[in-house]
C-alpha cells in the first residue's frame, strides 16, 4: 500500500479519555455501586513483628449487619508478583511482619459497621524481635522475617563482574570512591486503591480494581482461590495514578473475591490513605558505594557499584529491584569494565517495590553526582565531560545490553544551549547555581515476570459495516494515556479518524493479554502489536477494494476516512464503504497483532533484568537559588530534553515529562517514607511516621517551577512509529541535577536524597568549620555479597554467558544443604 | 475509606439558642465552626463528640464590623472573608498575612476565625488514626499515659498550630466568650494555657463569639510563617509583630508573638521592653530575635527537625521586624513562602 505522511501520530491532540476525566464522568473503582453490595474493611497488625497465637472473631461475627469475617486460615495459599517470591498471604496466617499487615477482614452492611466490627476481633500476639534497618537485618540472622531467601534476613544478594575492573582501576589516572544514600518514598497516587468483586449470574467471578496489572492480578486470584482462570475476570478501572504502586496483586483484591464467593453478594473495598502507605511497594531506601576509575581526559575505565536495599517485609518485585540497582549504569556512558554487587534485606516495614524509575533512580543519583565531582576534580565542564563519554548508537554494553538509537548527546546540547549553561556554570554569584544530570530508561522490560514464550502484548481488531473499528487490548489505562496510544495507532494505520476507533482495554475476559502498565512497556509493545493488527486489517480491506476498483493493491491509500488509488483519489470510497465490500468478501472481519521483545544478548543469570527493545535518554539542567541563612531553596527553572524517538501525541509526551519532573522534584526536596521507633524500654512500636497525605510532604502544583521541555525526535526502528518511552526516564536526572546545582551555588555536596534546608545548613556549617562540605552517609557496611559471576565483555570476546556460573551454582547448592 | 462516627447534628438559628444547646451537655459537645479540622479528627477518632452544634445559621456570629475604635469579627466569620476585607489589609496586615497562609483557599472558604483560634493542638503522635495510635499504645493526649514527644514530660506537649492567634496577639486583640452563665472578655493571650490537652481557658459551655481588634493609627504589622510548602501546611513557626512608630521614627509600642513553638502562642514581652522609645536598628532587632529564640521550645512532633525550627526563630523575627521597619524584603517573603513557580 502506498506510503503517506502521518496524520494523527505526532500531532498534539486532546487525549481520548480527557474530556471524561476533566468533567468528572470517568468512573473509577470507588464510583462503582452494585445492588446488594457489601463493604469490606481490613484489621491490620498493630505490631511490627509477632507470631499470631490466636484470633477470636466471634464477637465481630455476632454483630448485626456483619455478613462475614475472614482470617488467614480461609485463604492459606501464598501469592506474590514474582514466581521466586510467593511470600504473601491475603490475611496473615501465622505471623505479622509490619505494622499494617492485614490479619482479618470484616464484610458488613456498611463501611462504618465493618470498621466497628474490627474492634471486636481479639488477636493474641507473641511479639518477636523487630528488625528495623538494613544494618540490623545484616547483623541479626534470627529471628528470620521469612523462612526463605539467601540467608538470615538477606532476601537476595547478587554479584556480577563484566570484564576486569581491577585492570580498569589500574589503567585509571584517578579513582573516585563515594557513598550515597537515597531515602525511601512512596507513589502517593491521588486515588487510593479500590476494588469491587461480584459473582456473575453464570457463577463466574468479576473484580473491578484500580490495578496497573490486571493480568497478574488474574493469575494471583485464580491461584489463591483455586479457580480456573477462565472463571475469573479482572477489569482494570481507569486510575487516578499508579506510578508502580498498583502493579502488585494485593491482599484486599483477593479478600473481596473470596468474600463475594462466600456471600454471593458484591463486595467493595476502598483503602484509606493510611492503608495505601502500608501497601506501599514504593522506592527502596538504598545505600550505595561507587568506585569509579577515570583517565585524565574523563574517559571512564571501571565502575564498581555496591548497593544495599531496605526491602521491607515482603518480596514484591524486590529481586528485580535489586538487579535494577545495577542494570542501567552502562547504557548512558561507555564503561569498559563494570562490577555490580547488590543486596536486599527484609525489615519489619511496609514492603518496597517498583516506583517510577524502578531501582535505577537511586544509583543514577549516585552516578550523576559522582560524575559532577569527577568533572570538578579534573577541571572539566560537567556537560562536556558527559558529551565525551556518551555511549554509541548500536553498542552492546559491558553487561550485554543492546543500545539502539541514543539521543543523549542531543539532549545534553539542548539543555546546555537553552539554559545558557556556558554563562552560568561556576559564573553565577554566590547562592545561585546550575547543575546538570542525565539518565536513561527502558522502553519495556525485555523479559516477562513469569517465564513464558508468549507475546507480551496482544491487540485484536473488529471491523464491521458500521465503519467502526474496535480495538481490544489488555493494557491498563492508569492515566499515562495508553488508551490514546492504542486508538491513535490503529486510526493512523487505517487512515480513519480518532472518533472512528473504540478501545476496549484492561479486561481479561474481553481483551487479549497485555502484561500491564509497568516498565514503560505499553506504548512500545502494545503500539507495535496495534500496528501489526491494523496493517493486517488494512490488507484485509484493501484486497477486495482494489479488486473492485480494478487497481493494484499497492496503489491504495487509506487516509482521512477514505480508501482510494493514489493516482485517482476521486475514484475511491469512504472507509465504511470499503469495509462493507471487504465484509462481503471475507465474512466477519477481525485481525490480531502481537509483540514480543527481541531475545536479550545477556545469557548470564540475572541478565533478564535490564534488556529492553530500546532505551530513552534524558538530560536536565536545574538553576537554583540557595539562601545561606535558612538553607531554603528556590528553583528558578528546569530545562529538560528527552529523547523520545517520536512523540506519538506531543501533548501527552510533554505531560509525562513534566509529571516526571514534578515527581522527581518532590523526591529531591522532601518526600520520605520515614518511620518512628519508640523507646524500646517503653514500647516495641515501629510505625510509619506520618501515613497521611498532609504530613507526608510532597509537592503540590503551586510549588512547581517553570519547566522548559524539548523533545528530541529521532525515530527508533524498534518503536511504534519510532516512539520510545517517556513515563519514567525524565524523572531520573532531577535529583542529581539539583544536588549538582546546589554545589555550584554554595559549594556544598548533599550526597543523599531528600535534599532539605537542614542538610544544606549542616553542609554550610561543615564548610565554615573547615570540615568537608558534605552531607551524606559516612561509610558502607560490610555486606556478604556472593562470589561474582564473571562475564567477559563483548570486546573481550564474551558471548553473554558467565564463565563461572556452573561452579557458583554448585557452591550455592552446597550452602543450602 | 475513613468514616465519621455517629453523632447528633444541632443547627441553632440564634446565638441564645446555640448557647442553650451548648449548656445541656458541654463535655460531649463540639462546636462545628467550619469543621475543616474537627471532622477529619473525628474520622480518626481523635475526638468523638456525641453532639455537634453548627454555627452556620447563627447570623450574629458571621458579622465583620468596624467602629471608630475597633474592628469586630464574629467567631464564625470565614477566613476567606477576613482575607478579602480591605480594612484588614489596611489596618491589621499581620492578620491578613496569617489568615491567607492557613490551609488552602478552598478550606478557607469554610474554615472560621473562631475555629482557627480554638484549633486543637497538634502532634505527630496524636494526629493519627485510631489503629496507628493503638500501635504506639496511645499517648497522653488521647487514651494513653505517656507523652512520646518527651517520655518524662508531666504534661502533653502537643503544639499550638493556630496562625491567627499570634497575629491577633501582636495586634492586641481581645476575645469575647459567652455562655448561658454570662459573658467575659479576655486578652487573646489569656485564652491559652501552655498544656497540649487543656490548651484553652475557654470553658466547655462557652462560645467564642467575637474578636475585637483595636484600631491604632500608623500601626505596622506583619506575620511570617515557616512551613514546608507554600501551598498549604500547618505552621512550624509563626512570627507576628505589630509596631507603632512616632514621628521621629522611635518605637511607641511593639508587640511580638510566636506561634507553633509551644502548646500555646507566646507573647515575647521582651520585645516591647527593649524596643519602646528606641529606633528599630539592626542591633535592636538582633536582641529581640535572641530573646524570642530563647523562649521558643519546638519539639520533635512535627515536620522538619526541631533544631532547624528553633534556629529559624531568629531568622523570621529579624525578617518580620525589618519588614515593619520598611525594608524591602518582599523577595525574601516570596522565597520563604516557597511559591517556586
Amino acid at each position: 500500500m502506498s506510503q503517506r505522511p502521518l496524520h494523527i501520530i505526532g500531532k498534539a491532540r486532546r487525549r481520548v479519555d480527557g474530556r471524561a476525566k476533566v468533567s468528572g464522568e470517568t468512573r473509577f473503582a470507588d464510583d462503582l455501586i452494585l445492588p446488594r453490595m457489601l463493604f469490606c474493611r481490613l484489621l491490620r497488625s498493630p505490631l511490627p513483628h509477632a507470631r499470631i497465637v490466636s484470633i477470636d472473631v466471634s464477637r465481630a461475627q455476632a454483630l448485626p449487619g456483619v455478613h462475614l469475617v475472614l482470617t488467614g486460615a480461609d485463604l492459606p495459599t501464598t501469592f506474590g508478583i514474582l514466581p521466586v517470591s510467593q511470600d504473601e498471604h491475603a490475611l496473615c496466617l501465622d505471623k505479622v511482619r509490619f505494622v499494617g499487615d492485614p490479619v482479618a477482614a470484616v464484610i458488613a452492611q456498611t463501611e462504618l459497621l465493618a470498621e466497628e466490627a474490627l474492634a471486636l476481633i481479639n488477636v493474641k500476639y507473641e511479639p518477636l524481635t523487630t528488625i528495623a534497618s538494613p544494618e540490623e537485618a545484616l547483623a541479626q540472622s534470627e529471628p528470620r522475617i521469612h523462612d526463605y531467601g539467601d540467608s538470615g534476613n538477606i532476601h537476595k544478594s547478587v554479584a556480577m563482574s563484566f570484564g576486569s575492573v581491577e585492570q580498569g582501576f589500574a589503567e585509571a589516572d584517578h579513582i573516585f570512591d563515594d557513598t550515597f544514600s537515597y531515602a525511601g518514598n512512596t507513589h502517593l497516587p491521588l486515588e487510593t486503591h479500590a476494588a469491587v468483586a461480584a459473582l456473575d449470574p453464570d457463577g463466574k467471578l468479576t473484580i473491578w480494581s484500580s490495578t496497573q496489572t490486571p493480568h497478574y492480578v488474574h493469575r494471583s486470584i485464580a491461584k489463591v482461590l483455586a479457580l480456573p482462570p477462565s472463571r475469573v475476570r479482572v477489569i482494570a478501572t481507569p486510575q487516578g495514578g499508579g506510578f508502580g504502586g498498583k502493579t502488585d496483586p494485593f491482599n484486599h483484591e483477593i479478600v473481596i473475591c473470596k468474600a463475594a464467593l462466600v456471600t454471593g453478594r458484591p463486595v467493595k473495598i476502598c483503602l484509606s490513605r493510611e492503608e495505601v502507605f502500608y501497601c506501599h511497594r514504593g522506592r527502596h531506601p538504598v545505600l550505595m558505594r561507587l568506585r569509579c576509575g577515570v583517565k585524565q581526559d574523563g574517559t571512564l575505565t571501571a565502575l564498581h557499584l555496591q548497593t544495599l536495599l531496605d526491602g521491607g517485609a515482603y518480596g514484591s518485585y524486590g529481586v528485580a529491584s535489586t538487579f535494577y540497582t545495577g542494570a542501567l549504569q552502562t547504557v548512558t556512558y561507555h564503561l569498559p569494565s563494570y562490577r555490580f554487587e547488590g543486596c536486599r534485606v527484609f525489615t519489619n516495614k511496609p514492603p518496597c517495590g517498583p516506583k517510577r524509575g524502578h531501582g535505577t533512580v537511586q544509583p543514577r543519583f549516585g552516578q550523576e553526582v559522582q560524575l559532577d565531582k569527577i568533572a570538578v576534580a579534573l577541571g572539566l565542564d560537567p556537560a562536556e565531560l558527559r558529551l565525551r563519554i556518551v555511549e554509541k548508537p548500536g553498542a552492546l554494553t559491558a553487561n550485554f545490553l543492546k543500545i539502539r538509537t541514543i539521543g543523549l548527546a542531543e539532549c545534553i546540547r539542548s539543555v546546555v544551549r537553552r539554559s545558557g549553561w556556558a554563562d552560568k556554570h561556576r559564573k553565577l554569584p554566590y547562592g545561585r547555581g546550575v547543575g546538570i544530570a542525565c539518565s536513561s530508561y527502558l522502553s519495556g522490560a525485555g523479559m516477562p515476570i513469569y517465564y513464558n514464550d508468549m507475546a507480551h502484548s496482544g491487540v485484536q481488531l473488529k471491523l464491521d459495516r458500521s465503519g467502526l473499528v474496535t480495538a481490544f487490548c489488555g493494557a491498563a489505562e492508569v492515566g499515562q494515556g495508553s488508551d490514546d496510544v492504542l486508538c491513535a495507532s490503529v486510526a493512523e494505520v487505517l487512515g480513519v479518524e480518532i472518533a472512528d476507533v473504540k478501545v476496549v482495554t484492561g479486561d481479561t475476559d474481553l481483551s487479549p493479554v497485555d502484561l500491564g502498565s509497568y516498565s514503560s512497556r505499553v506504548t512500545l509493545m502494545m503500539g507495535n502489536a496495534a500496528i501489526q493488527a491494523a496493517e493486517r486489517a488494512r490488507e484485509l480491506v484493501a484486497g477486495p477494494v482494489a479488486a473492485k476498483l480494478g487497481v493494484p493493491v499497492e496503489q491504495l491509500v487509506f487516509s482521512h476516512g477514505r480508501v482510494f488509488p493514489a493516482a485517482a483519489p476521486e475514484t475511491g470510497m469512504s472507509f465504511r464503504e470499503a469495509v462493507i465490500i471487504a465484509e462481503a468478501v471475507h465474512g466477519t472481519l477481525g485481525t490480531t497483532g502481537s509483540y514480543k521483545p527481541p531475545k536479550p544478548a545477556a545469557l548470564f543469570k540475572g541478565g533478564g533484568v535490564g534488556p529492553s527493545p530500546t532505551y530513552s535518554y534524558t538530560a536536565a539542567v536545574i538553576e537554583v537559588e540557595v539562601d545561606p541563612d535558612t538553607g531554603w531553596l528556590h528553583i528558578e527553572k528546569i530545562w529538560i530534553a528527552h529523547d523520545i524517538g517520536r512523540a506519538l501525541n506531543p501533548t501527552l509526551t510533554r505531560g509525562q515529562v513534566e509529571g516526571s519532573v514534578y515527581m522527581g522534584l518532590g523526591e529531591a526536596l522532601m518526600e520520605e517514607q520515614a518511620f518512628r521507633r519508640l523507646p524500646p524500654k517503653l514500647s516495641g512500636a515501629l510505625v510509619h511516621r506520618t501515613p497521611s497525605i498532609l504530613e507526608y510532604k510532597s509537592l503540590t502544583s503551586l510549588e512547581m517551577p517553570d519547566i522548559d521541555t524539548e523533545l528530541i525526535e529521532d525515530p527508533d526502528p524498534s518503536g511504534p512509529f519510532g516512539g520510545k518511552e517517556v513515563g519514567q526516564g525524565p524523572l531520573l536526572p532531577i535529583m542529581p541535577a539539583l544536588a549538582n546545582a546546589i554545589f555550584d551555588a554554595v559549594g556544598v555536596r548533599i550526597d543523599e536524597v531528600p535534599i532539605t534546608p537542614e542538610k544544606i545548613l549542616k553542609g554550610l556549617a561543615n564548610l565554615q568549620a573547615g570540615k568537608p562540605a558534605r552531607v551524606g552517609p559516612k561509610g558502607f557496611p560490610t555486606v556478604p555479597y556472593p562470589e561474582p559471576l564473571q562475564v567477559p565483555t563483548p570486546w573481550q570476546g564474551g558471548d553473554g554467558r558467565a564463565v563461572n556460573d556452573a561452579v557458583r551454582s554448585k557452591d550455592k547448592r552446597a550452602k543450602n544443604v | 475509606m475513613l468514616r465519621l462516627p455517629n453523632f447528633t447534628l444541632l443547627q441553632p438559628q440564634t446565638l441564645s439558642e446555640a448557647l442553650a444547646l451548648l449548656a445541656v451537655d458541654p463535655h460531649n459537645t463540639a462546636i462545628l465552626a467550619g469543621g475543616t479540622d474537627l471532622l477529619p479528627n473525628m474520622k480518626r477518632r481523635q475526638q468523638t463528640p456525641r453532639r455537634l452544634i453548627s454555627l452556620r445559621h447563627v447570623s450574629e456570629l458571621h458579622k465583620l464590623a468596624v467602629s471608630d475604635a475597633e474592628i469586630r469579627i464574629g467567631g464564625a466569620v470565614r477566613l476567606r472573608a477576613i482575607e478579602d476585607a480591605p480594612i484588614i489589609a489596611e489596618e491589621a496586615l499581620a492578620l491578613r498575612q496569617a489568615v491567607s497562609q492557613i490551609a488552602t483557599v478552598h478550606i478557607r472558604g469554610t474554615a472560621t476565625l473562631g475555629g482557627n483560634l480554638c484549633l486543637d493542638t497538634r502532634c505527630d503522635y496524636y494526629n493519627q488514626s485510631e489503629p496507628w495510635r493503638q500501635a504506639i499504645g496511645y499517648c497522653k493526649k488521647k487514651d494513653g499515659d505517656i507523652c512520646w514527644v518527651a517520655t518524662s514530660s508531666p504534661r502533653c506537649l502537643a503544639v499550638s498550630s493556630t496562625d491567627a492567634a499570634p497575629a491577633l496577639m501582636a495586634l492586641d486583640a481581645k476575645v469575647q466568650l459567652r455562655s448561658v452563665r454570662g459573658d467575659r472578655e479576655l486578652s487573646l493571650s489569656d485564652l491559652y494555657h501552655n498544656d497540649g490537652i487543656h490548651y484553652l481557658t475557654k470553658r466547655p459551655d462557652e462560645l467564642l463569639t467575637q474578636v475585637r481588634i483595636p484600631r491604632r493609627p500608623g500601626l505596622r504589622s506583619a506575620y511570617w510563617k515557616l512551613r514546608r510548602r507554600g501551598a498549604f501546611d500547618f505552621p512550624l513557626l509563626g512570627v507576628a509583630v505589630a509596631v507603632q512608630l512616632d514621628e521621629e521614627g522611635l518605637v511607641r509600642d511593639a508587640r511580638l508573638a510566636l506561634g507553633a513553638v509551644s502548646s500555646q502562642p507566646i507573647l515575647v514581652e521582651e520585645a516591647g521592653k527593649r524596643l519602646i522609645g528606641q529606633e528599630l536598628t539592626n542591633d535592636q532587632i538582633d536582641e529581640v530575635a535572641d530573646a524570642a529564640y530563647s523562649l521558643a521550645k519546638p519539639m520533635d512532633h512535627a515536620d522538619m527537625s526541631l533544631s532547624y525550627r528553633k534556629g529559624m526563630v531568629r531568622s523570621l523575627v529579624r525578617s518580620a521586624l525589618r519588614e515593619v521597619r520598611g525594608d524591602d524584603i518582599a523577595a525574601d517573603r516570596q522565597r520563604l513562602m516557597r511559591m517556586l513557580g
